[in-house]
């Protein structure tokens, strides 16, 4: 199955997980302690995250410590930055038309 | 002397909504125009260095607005815009597509559902556009179809249009 950023972010669990781990790396048990969901449900949560590839982990002796991949995060504001630069370019000619059609009527 | 207006954009991932709101210094009446009647839409609509060049317009509850993006190399992007609700100069509702040539939808590429709602403001209008996706990939895809090449050319634009005034 495909996973992208996108499918990281679109759960508010997922968006509550990784703003924690954004804040310090966590273990599993430090994390799942944070929500009331079961430790099973925080887990499917972390798997998607981490093929999303959100997510990555590092041992620590016997702990596994989940951290944030921001490089990966900016994947979403250049996404959003892309749709806003076409939004700009549209709107700067809809500014130039309107003009336009009050000089006419003028 | 055109204004720099700001755009505000909200992303509601969780409801793989987005949200586009600007105001606009004309009057309610020019503005729905230029959202709806196809000769001003062919001048703004497609993001910069892409054209619109609109082949057929049917602005009516259940028509059809079809179109065609051209980009500086000639390539076409086929397109559609099916209207569902129209509440003249307050709000229309409808679904886009990317299409071939005959206005087959292309099934590869989600629909998006928009809503544009425009209103009077302090210093002319409006418009408030909600764009709705079915999946939160769709919403990449379709943002990474074709348009890459413009964002670098995108603030040059408004300058070529008012010299040609």
């Amino acid at each position: 199955m495909r996973r992208d950023v996108f499918q990281g972010i679109a759960d508010p669990t997922r968006r509550a997980i990784l703003s924690l781990i954004a804040l310090q790396a966590m273990t599993p048990n430090a994390l799942a302690e944070h929500f009331d969901c079961s430790r099973q449900a925080v887990s499917k949560h972390i798997k998607i995250l981490t093929e999303c590839q959100l997510v990555k982990q590092e041992h620590s002796g016997r702990e596994i410590y989940y951290y944030i991949n921001a490089k990966k995060m900016k994947e979403v504001d250049k996404w959003l930055e892309q749709f806003r630069a076409q939004w700009e370019s549209r709107f700067e000619q809809l500014d130039a038309v309107l003009k336009n059609i009050k000089t006419k009527k003028s | 002397m055109i204004a720099t207006k700001e755009t505000i954009y909200t992303k509601d991932a969780a409801n793989k909504k987005i949200s586009v709101v600007r105001d606009f210094d004309a009057p309610v009446e020019q503005v729905w125009r230029a959202w709806t009647e196809s000769q001003l839409l062919d001048q703004w609509w497609a993001p910069k260095p892409w054209k619109a060049n609109t082949q057929s317009m049917d602005f009516q509850e259940g028509g059809t607005w079809f179109y065609y993006m051209e980009g500086p190399d000639g390539s076409r992007h086929y397109c559609r815009a099916d209207y569902e609700t129209i509440v003249p100069n307050k709000s229309y509702t409808g679904l886009d597509a990317f299409c071939d040539e005959n206005g087959k939808i292309n099934t590869e590429f989600a629909r998006m559902h928009w809503k544009v709602v425009f209103s009077k403001s302090a210093n002319g209008t409006k418009v408030e556009v909600e764009i709705t996706f079915t999946s939160e990939a769709d919403m990449e895809k379709i943002i990474e179809m074709g348009f890459k090449e413009g964002f670098a050319a995108a603030h040059a634009n408004l300058d070529e249009l008012l010299a040609k005034q």
